[in-house]
């Protein structure tokens, strides 16, 4: 067993700390079916409903019988199939990729990392309020184990639930981009475990002095929002107002997805532009961790 | 302090938010292999105390030690020879019972090969054994707390800390809880620190007492020392003639007050189950006959009155405190 080699090392209790978070999600039957469904209705409902493909769809630039009639068939034909060119250069030249449905599934992949992590910050103020982690300080675990089993268990779980994402999107119109190869899928996941050490990061270190629910609750909805709209989620930097791009181009999450969309979606990669995505999320995942591991070793011993 | 302390603190203080005096330059120490109970109401320092005896609070002034480690300067060896029995049920909710104890054991680097025999043991000693396979979320109020009892003995601690370990218990699980605490100290040899807010847990587990009162210890000394320094037992008698014998009852032995009160006598006497017999020898010898007698034992209740000044009630506390206390209150019975 492994727990054998560690338990004279620094790290004994890492694994069985972000296993007992993770058996609360998988062993309770309920909650695990409801991950599995929350990515399906958001990306069916919101992914059909949000659906911005269809503005420039055909069906919604149809000509008016009058300008029609003035047209022989042969020459409306024509006509059509410069159009429809012209929809798939419009969406793109938006999105990267024709099929907005792919679009928003890189985004939610994104999303649900940030929901993950965000509850996965609050179980500090549940175990500090229930005395669990009054019992876990008074044994000898190391303080830092204690957050990074939190960030890991939260990492593990929105990983899994990307996978979901990523399988469910297939049936319901993924179309993975020209330079997509299954080796790309790794990238992905790199990058989740980034975002996702980042992100968890963040939300341990505004729960971890907290006693009660209801402030953490607010700073994360304020924060929420922003993260979410203020990135390229839904919509396509480049498109947003001067005043947003200005947020979005500091908010993570952007070059994650952006960075995930051109592994997975888009015709071409590029290297340089996705470098850069790699190691913005690097940097802000270790600037985060490092600062979550430095307040656990002062706040959590009060 | 001889060199038997096994728990030693000198002017221990906790002070929160720069002005809320919770623990007040605290001097107290445990024996080698005692039961030494902390005594007091809702919010007079108990769970402070044992925070920072635990290593979860950091002293703001004062010294304190468990074994020779420094509680401040030596947390880890404090860690791995304490064991803790939180006040809350800490144990999840979502685990089964042995999950919970391998867990703890694990939080102690113990390896798997050890651990498994160990926990199976302890869940025997605490007689859990068939329930150890289902989880937490189905066990009762004493089931759990004997549960967070295997967990506090899973790396062999030799001082066991215990924050009211019977809180919203009802009564005949709190005697079967007095019971295996008693068992499992015989068992392992430990020193016990516990705090209590009920007198009759103090009277029956501990040693020795400490009363806290506002931060700040009002007495030390054993169960029977701190009734008797109330000056001793009374005794109710009544006797068939008429004829005061006041001044008879006086001059017995290690009798300290005589008052008659409608025909009856209420005497205050040291060493009560002695000095009755002498009192009704004396009343004879003079040709008194005694229709009635009672004696009653001054219980802690009495002790506690006399050193605060009031009796046992709940204190201002935190919100905090409040909503743990509830919460265990609510699962111990089963909610």
């Amino acid at each position: 067993m492994s727990t054998n080699s560690l338990s004279k090392s620094k790290l004994h209790g890492l694994w069985a700390l972000t296993n007992r978070e993770l058996k609360k999600w998988y062993k309770a039957p309920v909650v695990f079916a409801l991950t599995l469904i929350q990515p399906i209705i958001w990306l069916g409902l919101l992914g059909n409903a949000l659906n911005l493909g269809s503005l420039v769809s055909s069906s919604s630039i149809a000509f008016p019988a009058d300008l029609a009639a003035q047209f022989t068939p042969q020459q409306l034909g024509t006509l059509n199939q410069f159009f429809s060119g012209l929809q798939d250069q419009i969406l793109t030249s938006t999105f990267g990729t024709t099929s907005y449905i792919s679009f928003m599934a890189v985004g939610m992949i994104a999303f649900t990392a940030l929901f993950t992590t965000m509850f996965s910050g609050m179980s500090v103020v549940w175990d500090r309020r229930l005395g669990f982690l009054n019992k876990v300080l008074s044994t000898p675990v190391s303080r830092s184990v204690i957050i990074i089993s939190k960030v890991l268990s939260a990492t593990l779980r929105s990983m899994f639930q990307a996978s979901i994402i990523l399988i469910i999107a297939v049936p319901l119109g993924f179309q993975p981009g020209a330079a997509f190869t299954p080796i790309n899928i790794l990238g992905v996941f790199a990058f989740l475990f980034l975002i996702c050490l980042g992100l968890s990061s963040l939300f341990i270190a505004i729960n971890i002095r907290s006693t009660r629910i209801e402030t953490p609750m607010a700073v994360m909805t304020l924060l929420n929002l922003p993260l979410t709209f203020a990135s390229s989620a839904f919509f396509p930097i480049d498109r947003m107002p001067g005043w947003l791009q200005a947020v979005a181009n500091v908010n993570p999450l952007s070059y994650t997805m952006n960075g995930m969309r051109q592994l997975l979606i888009n015709p071409t990669i590029d290297y340089s532009q996705l470098a850069l995505q790699y190691a913005y999320v690097g940097i802000f995942a270790a600037v985060l961790t490092t600062i979550g591991i430095v307040l656990s070793w002062r706040f959590l011993n009060k | 302090m001889s060199e038997g302390d096994t728990i030693k603190a000198e002017g221990l203080t906790k002070v929160f938010n720069g002005s809320l005096v919770a623990v007040d330059h605290i001097n107290f120490n445990v024996k080698h292999g005692e039961i030494f109970g902390f005594l007091g109401p809702n919010g007079a320092g108990k769970t402070t105390t044992i925070n920072m005896l635990i290593t979860v609070l950091k002293p703001t002034e004062g010294k304190a030690s468990i074994l020779g480690y420094d509680i401040a300067k030596q947390h880890d060896s404090v860690r791995y020879s304490i064991g803790v029995v939180p006040q809350e049920y800490t144990a999840d909710e979502d685990l089964t019972g042995i999950e919970n104890v391998l867990l703890c054991a694990d939080l102690y680097g113990i390896p798997r090969n050890v651990s498994k025999k160990r926990a199976a043991d302890l869940l025997d000693l605490v007689e859990l054994t068939n329930f150890k396979d289902k989880k937490v979320q189905t066990y009762s109020g004493g089931m759990r707390r004997r549960l967070e009892l295997a967990c506090g003995l899973i790396n062999r601690p030799k001082v066991l800390f215990l924050d009211e370990p019977t809180l919203g218990l009802d009564v005949q699980t709190r005697t079967a809880t007095w019971n295996y605490i008693k068992t499992l100290k015989k068992e392992f040899g430990m020193t016990l620190f516990m705090t209590t807010h009920y007198l009759e847990e103090a009277d029956a587990l501990c040693d020795r007492i400490a009363i806290i009162d506002h931060g700040k210890i009002v007495v030390v000394g054993s169960p029977e020392e701190l009734k008797h320094s109330l000056g001793g037992d009374l005794i109710t008698l009544a006797t068939k003639e008429n004829e005061d014998v006041t001044e008879l009852i006086q001059k017995v032995e290690h009798v300290k007050e005589v008052r008659k009160e409608d025909g009856t006598y209420r005497i205050k006497a040291e060493f009560g189950e002695v000095t009755t017999p002498f009192i009704i020898e004396a009343l004879r010898k003079k040709g008194h006959t005694v229709t009635k007698l009672t004696l009653t034992e001054p219980t802690l209740n009495e002790v506690y009155l006399e050193y605060t000044g009031k009796s046992m009630r709940d204190a201002e506390e935190s919100r905090e405190a409040f909503f743990a206390q509830r919460a265990t209150m609510r699962r111990a019975r089963g909610h």
